[in-house]
């Protein structure tokens, strides 16, 4: 009985991450799948999301700003609203750069917000973090999954409809063939930086849930790999443009990324002087074989064959 | 004021010439295979635990293992090439950048499993200072330097005197037509691949020898290092060398102004800037 | 025997065939110009040739091989040179290293090579140290044809050498472009300039949406009248 309880309970945990992480690749799906920006500093936008939902939700602190005391939900909305203004401003000065610079860029805005975060103590309590973010309406664990899931399809539907919509269209048209959707006359620095905010805000709001869910945060949850690295890959591994796919994507790489602590638990300890470090080991390989062997996902993309590219 | 400001200095050009061995080997990856390898600080890291390895092992000074762990690199660097990046080159850019990405957390990840992840130094013992009038500069500092300028000598003469420099000065400038010529781009890339991994472990060492050593001690430099890549111009080495001069000069004396914390977001305020008004890089013509 | 001879060759990037089964044969020693509309595929011709568009159907010899679809690395290694229309030298390097490195297949001393190309251009040798990525367009014409000179080519392929240049360049170009033909290189180029250039040519071909049109020598189609109306301008 016992042990079916725990089963029980570690599977509500993971699946939670699981819909947590899903959110975070759906947003990283209308950047890079559906609009072809190469955000690597996703950490970035989900670090704002946790963070502004701990500062207006916990209760009064005197080490941070606020806390605000507010309700779940205007924690939710707020993560959004403070993520659209700065999104935006990094959309306008980096809307225009090559891939190769947007990654350099968007990596390096990540590492300056958890820089800021860990620095600037009035506001996030520095490296201590903010303990204290209940979960809403009394919720537990079982509670709260649904409520994720719940935000999942919602976040899964507004993107898909999204993707179908006209406005998706003239997205996935400005990926494929940016001069030719010049020449039609979109206003494609326009359209690009809607992409990319509407993108961070799915990202904010899975920080914010994140942050509900753990009930503490601090600026180490929000290191590339976790918060950027693990996201891609679920992205690559499930096929970049195809939103179910994104979702099914977050389930094999988390499943994948658990049980590489059981992998690595297995391992002799004098062999491995460091646990995670053997964990994130198999991760990279794994994603370097997805790479080299299928580099179009599980779930492809549906879309006409590309005419013949330059090398 | 003015002594702060001039070891301040000192330091920045110390940091400059770790930062510009770096971004020589980054910026010509970029050149020739165009894309940013986001493993280029990991590979830093590599190659100061390289010599970690022969100093421990063989009780040599790190100056003599210094040589060593270059090879050791170059070799690693064209190792991964080979098994990994050559596969995808012809898929997607980006899955390369994804790909280096995850080659990063890998190095890293290797790093900790074989060396730990607590700070280790090469040599124990505090090293006495020089004093020059009021500035303080360790004989290390010195070392790093003749080291640094002896490197750049080197990569200088190979890119200007050597036919392998050449060609890989013309493929940064222009693959199609370094094709057309009949330049054979893959032997081009092994050497772009050995000299950018060499030259990344001399930075490491370099910096471990600054500092200490620390699994990501490189990673925490590849965004100043391709600061310095983007202010000297993509593709182009001594662009890099300068580029790694100013972004190591930058970072040391904001912080007269600002916190030292915020010494990674100096470099980054300097790329955007780079990016927005001269993406070609800030200096013009020959460089 | 020919120096290089192109068989019903269809050839595209994509799904769709831009060369819809061209013939071309270049004599050697003889000087073979490609005209045509804008569209109709010259410059693809030129890259089908050289190994750099892949060639579907059709066969291509040069002097009784098979070359079809082999690497650019192979066509020079056998005496075949391509200068591109655009893009066609190395900025950031010297006149001399442009020069340099269009030997770098060939192993030993490249002085007297170097010699010989400063003979038919005196001005790169005037200019050896300057950056090629600084030069005026007539210059860098002068160090691309100078850079494919650099392996001694039997074939010379020219896309559009005189595209963007003054009336005296053009007419200086078109007198190069003799001289080197005199040395036994034989010549293949895609002209914009049809008058000039067949005036030079040997043979000349007329292409239009993929297809041989016409054939003739230069004078030939010179005089025709309906290649008069139709390509070279009334």
């Amino acid at each position: 009985m016992m042990e079916l309880s725990g089963l029980i309970s570690y599977a509500v945990f993971f699946l939670t991450l699981v819909g947590i992480y899903a959110i975070l690749t759906l947003g990283l799906n209308v950047q890079w799948g559906m609009t072809g920006q190469f955000n690597i500093g996703i950490a970035g936008f989900f670090a704002v999301g946790a963070y502004s939902t701990a500062i207006l939700s916990t209760d009064r602190a005197d080490n941070w700003l606020g806390g605000f005391g507010l309700p779940f939900p205007a924690g939710l909305v707020g993560a959004i609203l403070i993520t659209i203004p700065i999104a935006w401003v990094i959309g306008r000065i980096t809307a225009n750069l090559r891939t190769d610079y947007l990654a350099i860029a968007t990596i390096g805005i990540a590492e300056i917000i958890r820089l800021f975060f860990l620095n600037e103590s009035w506001l996030s309590n520095g490296v201590r973090g903010i303990p204290g973010i209940s979960k809403p309406f009394g919720l537990g664990n079982n509670g709260y999954l649904l409520l994720v899931i719940g935000f999942v399809a919602l976040v899964y539907l507004l993107v898909e409809v999204a993707r179908r919509s006209p406005w998706g269209r003239v997205l996935r048209a400005i990926r494929d063939n940016e001069p030719a959707t010049a020449a039609a006359g979109k206003n494609i620095a326009h359209f690009r930086l809607q992409a990319f905010v509407v993108g961070s805000c799915i990202m904010a709001l899975a920080g914010a849930l994140y942050a509900h869910f753990v009930g503490f945060i601090s600026p180490e949850a929000f290191r590339p790999l976790y918060g950027t690295f693990l996201v891609w890959v679920m992205l690559i591994a499930g096929g970049s443009g195809n939103n179910l796919g994104a979702i099914l994507g977050a389930l094999v790489v988390w499943l994948v990324w658990s049980s590489t602590e059981m992998l690595a638990g297995l391992m002799p300890s004098g062999l491995v002087a460091s646990e995670s470090a053997f964990r994130i080991f198999l991760i990279g390989v794994l994603l370097q074989i997805i790479l080299v062997t299928r580099p179009s996902g599980l779930l492809p993309e549906r879309r006409p064959p590309l005419p013949g590219r330059d090398q | 004021m003015w002594i702060e400001v001039t070891q301040l200095f000192i330091n920045g050009l110390l940091l400059g010439s770790i930062l510009a061995l770096g971004a020589v080997g980054a910026t010509m990856i970029f050149g020739v295979l165009r894309f940013a390898h986001f493993a280029h600080g990991d590979l830093m890291t590599m190659g100061a635990y390289f010599a970690l390895l022969v100093v421990v092992s063989l009780n040599l000074p790190v100056m003599v293992a210094l040589p060593v762990a270059m090879l050791m690199t170059a070799g690693l660097a064209v190792g991964i090439d080979q098994v990994v990046y050559r596969r995808i080159r012809r898929v997607q850019p980006v899955i390369l950048l994804i790909s280096s990405f995850a080659t990063a957390l890998i190095l890293r990840a290797v790093v900790q499993m074989i060396w730990g992840s607590s700070n280790q130094v090469y040599a124990t013992g505090i090293q006495m200072p020089w004093r020059i009038g009021p500035l303080a500069i360790k004989p290390d500092h010195i070392l790093i330097f003749c080291a640094a300028a002896v490197l750049v000598i080197a990569v200088h003469l190979f890119l200007s005197r050597t036919r392998m420099g050449k060609a890989m000065r013309a493929m940064s400038d222009n693959m199609n037509l370094a094709l057309i010529t009949g330049i054979p781009a893959d032997r081009v890339i092994m050497w772009t691949w050995a000299i950018g991994g060499a030259l990344a472990a001399a930075a490491g060492v370099f910096l471990g020898m600054d500092t200490r050593l620390h699994p990501v001690m490189g990673w925490t430099l590849l965004l100043p290092v391709f600061a310095a890549t983007i202010v000297g111009g993509i593709g182009r080495p001594y662009g890099a060398i300068f580029g790694g001069l100013l972004i190591g000069c930058a970072m040391e004396l904001s912080t007269l102004i600002i916190p030292g914390a915020y010494k990674p977001a100096v470099a980054f305020a300097i790329m955007i800037l780079t990016l927005i008004f001269r993406p070609q890089g800030i200096i013009k013509g020959a460089l | 025997m020919s120096l290089l001879t192109a068989q019903g060759i269809y050839a595209g990037y994509g799904e769709a065939d831009i060369l819809q089964g061209i013939n071309l044969t270049v004599g050697a020693n003889e000087i073979v110009v490609i005209v045509g509309p804008n569209g109709a595929g010259k410059s693809t011709a030129m890259k089908a040739v050289f190994g750099l568009v892949p060639i579907r159907q059709g066969r291509i010899e040069y002097v009784g091989e098979d070359i079809t679809n082999q690497p650019p690395e192979r066509m020079v290694a056998r005496g075949i040179a391509y200068v591109p229309q655009e893009a066609n030298v190395f900025p950031s390097l010297s006149v001399l290293e442009n020069l340099e490195l269009g030997a770098y297949a060939i192993a030993g001393d490249i002085t007297p090579r170097l010699e010989k190309v400063y003979e038919i251009f005196p001005r790169l040798k005037e200019r050896r140290q300057q950056q090629a990525g600084v030069m005026s367009g007539g210059e860098r014409q002068m160090v691309a044809m100078g850079r494919a000179l650099m392996i001694e080519p039997r074939l010379l392929m020219l896309d559009e050498p005189t595209a963007g240049l003054s009336p005296r360049l053009i007419d200086e170009t078109f007198e190069r472009i003799r001289e080197i033909n005199a040395l036994g290189i034989g010549v293949l180029m895609v002209e914009q300039n049809a008058r000039q250039a067949l005036a030079i040519a040997d043979r000349g071909y007329v292409l239009a949406s993929g297809r041989n049109r016409h054939e003739d020598t230069g004078a030939g189609l010179l005089a025709d009248p309906e290649v008069a109306k139709m390509f070279l301008g009334g």
